[in-house]
């Protein structure tokens, strides 16, 4: 069994930094880090493995630096990664994306078949969600997106079986392997790494390709050139007026807002 | 390129019932296909469905593409989008949205990469370039307080999911007339690879999305123990809690509560702020609220721009107050009534 995790390196959205002038990133004020959703899914491959046995590969594109998510995964428990590096892929939407990871999935099956893929259900950065469903699409395999569950995996019959939540509730689905799932965080918690991992990790170098090393690449459908969209102005959302700020002292602020609550009182739901 | 005509709106059914977001979308779809003097469609694929196209119509449309079959009885990214591309390909629109539910977002995932072309996620905010005919489709970006408008200039249909309440559905108007265009799919169980065994709808706890009134906390509350209050002051009103991302991910409450652009979206008629910020990927989940009433201590903080009734104060010491109070009031006024 192998499983591919595709994994992106993220800024640190919580501590990122706009500035106000240019409307760009102040790239300084933000780490980079592992997409959180792309660690659950690795960790869910490693639960999938646990199981039913086989190897973790990730893969990731993005700058050179991304090595370091390639060795937090590992930490997590992958086998190995890969990343793929070009100034070709720069400034890539999400079709770009996911046809470039297409082309090195591709590459990746040949030495080793792919039996699932496994994404995040977006990265933080762009929360586009796009880049999983793109992929399988790409391969004609099944997307199933929002898992928070995986379970019964048969390798002889190749099924595998999924929960995946919808509005209100959850489906449970059986689909064919190979077969792509985009994993919520909920599908399981990030365990303590155990420290035979820990040191691989750190002396661990992923295999690293350019556009050059893959296979029968369509240059026009990379990076910015490939992206059909572009972002036309960034601007700060009209100020709302906003309603009044109440006075006196807390005891009578809080008095007001009671007012305007009993006016409301079919709204309770106490007795 | 140039063929390319018309605003299209994806339908979501579920067991036969439209998602209301669909309605919201052909409220905001009107808007553009008027501005851009074209009709507007709906795109509705399922099994026994075809009595729904009349309230897509009543809703704006101008005309309603149905697909019916019974492989398409359950959502399935394999068969609904073939469907819909068949019909994108077939007649050609050049604005497409759909909803941002998990299965809005699916199917438009997998059509864009089929047909090669651009897709915004999340929008909150929908307008066009009548001259250049372009969709300026707009959404939080980073984590700063500040949008983004994505184009598509050379690709079409321009794509976008957008968020389920923040666009406004129309009044049904069951007068209006409009054309339905039945299509045929072929399509076969047997080669179908993916199987729904089970839909399970959690119907005990309704979500936050139907709550009259939520509370919802933020960081400032300090820590777990802090955010208790949040749920005390939701106690005595029976109201829905909610938190901010920044509380879900300290672990003070669950996933399912997390409201604003990457959790719910929610409008209900008393929305409590307490200690939160209101950065912009909050506001997009809440600031259609009917009343918002917020609690700061930063008399600068964005959520006071958008709230109905504000308060400048330490939380500690005003929801403890606000508790108090309540209690006391309603209970006065529950004797009263009885009286
Ligand atoms: C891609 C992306 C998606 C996101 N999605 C979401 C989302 O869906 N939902 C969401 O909420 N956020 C989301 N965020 C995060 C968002 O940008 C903010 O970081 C977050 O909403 C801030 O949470 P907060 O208001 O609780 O905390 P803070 O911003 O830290 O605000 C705390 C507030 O509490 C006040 N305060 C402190 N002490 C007290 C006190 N004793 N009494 C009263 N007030 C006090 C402070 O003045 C401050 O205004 C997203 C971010 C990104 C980048
Ligand atoms: N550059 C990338 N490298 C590897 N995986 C990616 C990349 N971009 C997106 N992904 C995967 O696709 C998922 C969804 O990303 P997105 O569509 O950008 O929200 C992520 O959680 C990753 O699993």
């Amino acid at each position: 069994m192998h499983i591919v995790v595709c994994v992106k390196q993220v800024p640190d959205t919580k501590i990122i930094k706009i500035n106000p002038k240019t409307n760009t990133l102040d790239r300084r004020s933000a780490p980079a880090i592992l997409n959180p959703y792309d660690a659950h899914a690795v960790q869910a491959a490693v639960k999938v493995k646990e199981e039913y046995g086989g190897l973790i590969s990730v893969l990731s594109m993005g700058p050179p630096q991304a090595v370091e998510i390639i060795k937090k995964s590992v930490e997590i428990g992958a086998d190995g990664g890969y990343l793929i590096t070009d100034r070709a892929f720069a400034g890539a939407d999400t079709l770009a994306t996911s046809y470039a990871l297409f082309k090195a999935l591709d590459r990746i099956s040949k030495d080793k078949p792919i039996d699932l893929i496994i994404c995040g259900k977006h990265a933080i950065d762009g929360d586009t969600g796009q880049v999983g469903p793109g992929i399988a699409r790409r391969l004609d395999i099944p997307p199933i997106t929002n898992v928070i569950e995986i379970s019964d995996i048969d390798l002889k019959i190749r099924k595998v079986r999924v929960k995946r939540k919808i509005i209100n509730g959850y489906e449970r689905i059986e689909t064919g392997l190979p077969c792509l799932l985009t994993v919520e965080k909920e599908i399981n918690p990030i365990e303590y790494s155990p420290l035979p991992n820990m040191i691989r990790a750190a002396r661990y170098q992923p295999v690293i390709w350019a556009v050059s090393d893959l296979d029968e690449v369509d240059r026009t459908q990379l990076g910015l050139k490939g992206s059909p969209t572009i972002v036309g102005k960034m601007f700060t959302p009209p100020k709302p007026e906003g309603g009044h700020v109440l006075e006196g002292t807390p005891s009578e602020q809080a008095g007001q807002i009671v007012e305007v609550l009993l006016k409301n009182k079919e709204l309770f739901s106490v007795n | 390129m140039q063929e390319n005509r018309g605003v299209w709106v994806y339908i979501e059914q579920n067991e036969g019932k439209i998602e209301g977001v669909s309605l919201e979308l052909l409220g905001a779809g009107r808007k553009l296909a008027d501005k851009l003097e074209v009709p507007l469609a709906g795109v509705i694929l399922g099994d026994s469905i075809r009595h729904l196209s009349d309230e897509v119509i009543y809703h704006g449309a101008d005309e309603i593409y149905v697909i019916e079959h019974s492989v398409l009885k359950q959502y399935r990214t394999e068969s609904y989008m073939k469907g819909v591309i068949q019909l994108a390909e077939a007649y050609k629109p050049e604005i497409f949205l759909y909803g941002a539910t998990p299965n809005g977002k699916d199917v438009a995932s997998a059509v864009a990469t089929d047909l090669s072309t651009g897709l915004t996620a999340d929008t909150t905010m929908l307008d066009v370039d009548v001259e250049k005919r372009l969709l300026e489709a707009s959404r939080p970006a980073f984590g700063g307080n500040i949008m983004a408008t994505i184009l598509c200039k050379k690709h079409r249909p321009q794509m976008a999911t957008v968020r389920p309440k923040v666009m406004k559905a129309l009044p049904r108007d069951s007068s209006r007339k409009g054309r339905v265009i039945e299509e045929k799919m072929d399509l076969r169980e047997e080669e179908m690879r993916t199987k729904v065994l089970e839909i399970v709808k959690d119907v005990t706890k309704p979500g936050l999305a139907d709550a009259h009134i939520i509370v919802c906390g933020g960081k400032g509350m300090g820590d777990e123990r802090g955010f208790q209050l949040i749920h005390e002051l939701a106690d005595v009103m029976g109201a829905g809690v909610g938190g901010t991302r920044d509380v879900v991910e300290a672990g003070w409450i669950g996933h399912d509560h997390q409201i604003g652009q990457t959790g719910e979206t929610v409008t209900p008629k008393i929305y409590f702020a307490i200690g939160l910020s209101g950065a912009i990927q909050h506001l997009v989940g809440m600031k259609n609220s009917e009343t918002i009433i917020a609690i700061n201590k930063d008399p600068h903080a964005p959520i006071f721009g958008v709230s109905t009734y504000g308060i400048v104060g330490d939380a500690h010491e005003i929801v403890p107050l606000l508790i108090k109070q309540f209690k006391e009031a309603f209970k006065k006024g529950g004797e009263k009534t009885h009286a």
